[in-house]
């Protein structure tokens, strides 16, 4: 029981830092080129903007979801 | 890093590391955390309108992915949801309309502190004597982590008021399989509208009152109900979202950097509740309506706006 606590706990260590760094990546690529995009749509068409701020963040949340799934599973996989 | 929409200057990690603490708590307890991240965000400097919006914002994201966790789990009664989705909206539009009401009287602030001083001091009391009883009363039988069929027999030392309340024969009755409950649709309405009612009158998801009564009054096994809660969430959440977004009170790129965070620590909190029974998970829940109590006792007392 204790060793498999520990393999799980090294897993989600593991997990933790690759999500870090594609976090870090998202940051940076995606944000930055979304940055003025919105900024225009939030002055000049509210609706739309509404509109699409909900479905970015229900996009990024089944995305991350996604991600950190199948790197939870890779790393998992991979320790057995 | 500058977020171009809310003119603020915020770390990105700052914004991570609130993301995922108020995504365990909401995977765990099935709240929104809305009374830790406004104050969070309000501390970098944020002005409250786009605090409150942009929180709301991130909730949604932080509950799709734990209720798509709690959902694998088989934590999710989306019978139950879908019947309370529409208490929701109508409470929340009635709260909403409320503080409109007061605002024109002059006097929403000190009107809803003291509501919400009282209505978070109440919840935590009774939690604490309840799940405190419960588990009192289970010392003698079984302390094994919750399995697919113990989750339904959740115990609780209010299950007799519960069983008066499910007994209320007014029709139409509405049987829920996977909470193994049948009850009239109008307690489920009613139940609804107050969540809606608080979350339209004090901000956020109001997961602190809906979570505790689909317990105690719905009798719902309090996993099922951390569950259904947050899709709850979703639905009330994104109504405030595009509500805030189109009166200019959303920084999307803010909410999007919180919930990358909030991503993995809502999958953890949902993995946590797997290894604690229901009482121990409602124990466990009385310290944040007295954080949320504390928070606007201060800003009562200090005049700062936290």
């Amino acid at each position: 029981m204790k060793k498999e606590t520990a393999k799980t706990f090294r897993a989600f260590l593991v997990e933790l830092a690759i999500y870090a760094v594609l976090v870090v990546c998202y940051f940076f690529l995606v944000l930055h080129f979304l940055g003025e995009g919105l900024q225009r749509l939030e002055q000049n068409h509210r609706y739309g903007y509404a509109g699409i701020a909900l479905l970015l963040m229900i996009g990024q949340a089944v995305l991350l979801q996604n991600v950190t799934t199948f790197l939870l599973r890779l790393i998992r996989g991979r320790s057995e | 890093m500058f977020f171009p929409i809310s003119g603020a200057h915020i770390s990105p990690i700052y914004l991570g590391i609130v993301g995922f603490v108020i995504g365990i708590l909401g995977g765990f307890f099935g709240v929104g955390g809305s009374f830790i991240a406004g104050p969070a965000l309000r501390v970098v400097g944020l002005d409250w309108n786009f605090a409150i919006g942009t929180d709301l914002a991130h909730i949604v994201g932080k509950s799709v992915v734990a209720v798509k966790q709690h959902r694998a789990f088989g934590n999710v009664d989306l019978r139950l949801g879908f019947f309370m989705a529409f208490g929701t909206i109508g409470g929340a539009e009635v709260g909403a309309q409320l503080i409109q009401m007061l605002k024109r009287a002059g006097n929403v602030n000190l009107v809803v502190s003291i509501v919400s001083i009282a209505v978070y001091i109440s919840i935590s009391s009774f939690m604490i004597w309840e799940s405190r009883k419960t588990l009192r009363s289970k010392k003698r039988g079984t302390t094994a982590p919750p399995t697919a069929t113990t989750k339904k027999h959740d115990p609780s030392s209010f299950k007799h008021v519960t069983r008066s309340i499910q007994r209320w024969n007014l029709p139409p009755m509405i049987t829920l399989p996977v909470s193994g409950v049948t009850i009239s649709l109008w307690v489920i309405l009613l139940v609804s509208f107050v969540g809606g009612l608080f979350s339209g009158f004090l901000g956020g998801g109001a997961g602190y009152i809906r979570m505790p009564s689909m317990v105690y009054v719905l009798g719902i096994p309090t996993h099922l109900a951390v569950g259904t809660d947050l899709f709850e969430i979703i639905i009330s959440a994104s109504y405030g979202t595009f509500s805030h977004a189109i009166k200019g009170n959303v920084d999307i790129l803010i909410a999007l950097v919180m919930h990358t965070g909030a991503a993995i620590g809502a999958q953890i909190g949902a993995i946590l509740t797997q290894y604690f029974a229901g009482p121990k998970i409602r124990l466990a829940f009385v310290p944040l309506p007295l954080i949320g109590a504390a928070i606007v006792i201060y800003t009562l007392m200090t005049g700062h706006k936290l």
